[in-house]
């Protein structure tokens, strides 16, 4: 078997793939808070609470500014990027009743339309997107 | 005797479940899904399993991040679908079989598999939406279901031989279970899909396809291709595949696929769908 052994070893593969979020034990622990938050989203007073006062909620975990403002933002790349793992930040866009396909597009920078588009035809082609290294 | 006769492997794309619980399955984006299911539909109808044993991922619903298991298997007697966030999913209540579970159980952890047992859990589109799948919208299922939960969202995850070797392992303890039973194995999740990230939307249907293959004339390649190759080449959600190892670790060395359906796409994500035989 050739795994990847340590988490040292793990990161540097993961991070040879372009444009892709591992949710490792480094990311949960930046994210603990924010996907607690996140997770407090799935039950229906939670979520009345956060949509009456986003800040106010927001202030009551120990979360940082930065991700409190990524939050109020909707900017799920930035969330990502302090530790959130996906299924988790998905429930803020459930509370906008937004689809997965809308968060999924704004990584790429692309519209909810130009994203279906693209899917509809196929999807995005993986070539020059495997390795950074590698270049394939 | 209980005997494992056959195993699926299938994708659990959450709006296929949301197109067929809101009335759009003839809708063109995926009317074409539900008719690539039919065959799969008729043939396990007619082959009235007693139980399925389901291997899929829970996707934040009933684990937060406060306690992963690594593989959780559901002993209980029912198991009620989750709230997602907009209202559980207006399906049936699964029904569990406690007996066969905790025999399982029993006989995987004297064999070495250290699995967390749930005798309270709630299954959220990860099971259900296979189940939707394959056998339509029943007023009761018509099977009792044994969930095992995969952690595929927290590194580490299991590597993929170890979900093959517990499939070989859930085979064994099976066999052993005295009362006549005939026993599906369902591996979900899948196929390729990214959700997150610069590659969001990533498909690969060359790969697929070579899964597909691999899947019934040489699983050792796959069973010991590493995680980044996973994620490399099926995106990070595409990880999921690794859960149609542990079906196809419990078929036993020698198999012959049936049945076989890929479309592109479903929402975000690749659909796939094998119906697989033991020979012996």
């Amino acid at each position: 078997m050739e795994y990847a052994v340590s988490m040292d070893q793990h990161r540097t593969a993961f991070e040879d793939i372009p444009g892709t979020y591992v949710f490792t034990g480094e990311r949960a622990i930046e994210g603990r808070h924010l996907n607690r938050f996140c997770m407090s989203l799935m039950s229906a007073g939670n979520r009345a609470r956060f949509k009456a006062n986003e800040r106010a909620y927001l202030d009551e975990w120990q979360m940082s500014e930065s991700q409190k403002q990524a939050v109020m933002k909707r900017d799920f790349k930035a969330l990502l990027e302090q530790g959130g793992n996906i299924f988790f930040v998905l429930k803020i866009a459930a509370v906008d009743g937004r689809p997965t396909q809308s968060v999924a597009a704004s990584f790429a920078g692309q519209s909810a339309e130009e994203y279906a588009a693209m899917m509809r035809s196929g999807g995005r082609n993986p070539v020059g997107l495997r390795s950074i290294s590698g270049r394939f | 005797m209980a005997r494992i006769t056959a195993g699926i492997g299938s994708s659990h794309v959450p709006a296929i479940g949301a197109a067929l619980d809101g009335g759009r399955s003839t809708h063109p984006d995926w009317a074409p899904i539900f008719a690539g299911y039919e065959w799969t539909r008729e043939w396990v109808a007619a082959q009235k399993p007693d139980v399925i044993i389901l291997v899929y991922n829970d996707h934040a619903s009933a684990f937060s991040l406060d306690v992963v298991p690594t593989f959780a298997l559901g002993c209980a007697d029912s198991f009620a679908p989750a709230d997602e966030g907009w209202g559980p999913r207006r399906v049936p209540v699964v029904q569990g079989h406690s007996k066969l579970a905790w025999h399982i159980a029993t006989q995987v952890v004297l064999d070495e598999f250290d699995l967390t047992i749930m005798n309270e859990m709630n299954v959220d589109h990860g099971l259900t939406v296979p189940l939707s799948l394959v056998l339509g919208q029943p007023a009761e299922w018509p099977v009792k279901v044994i969930p095992l939960a995969v952690n595929v969202i927290q590194y580490p995850t299991p590597t993929a031989n170890r979900c093959f070797r517990l499939g070989e392992a859930i085979a064994r303890a099976v066999k052993s279970f005295p009362e006549d039973l005939n026993v599906q194995v369902w591996g979900t999740g899948g196929m390729s899909h990214q959700l997150s990230g610069e590659r969001a939307g990533l498909i690969n249907r060359e790969w697929d396809t070579r899964f597909l293959d691999l899947l019934t004339a040489d699983p050792d390649i796959l069973r010991t291709m590493s995680h980044e190759e996973y994620i490399r080449e099926a995106g990070s959600e595409g990880m999921e595949l690794i859960m149609w190892l542990t079906m196809r670790g419990a078929l036993g060395p020698h198999i012959r696929e049936l049945y076989r359906f890929y479309h592109v796409p479903a929402s975000n994500t690749a659909v796939g769908n094998v119906v697989l035989t033991p020979e012996d």
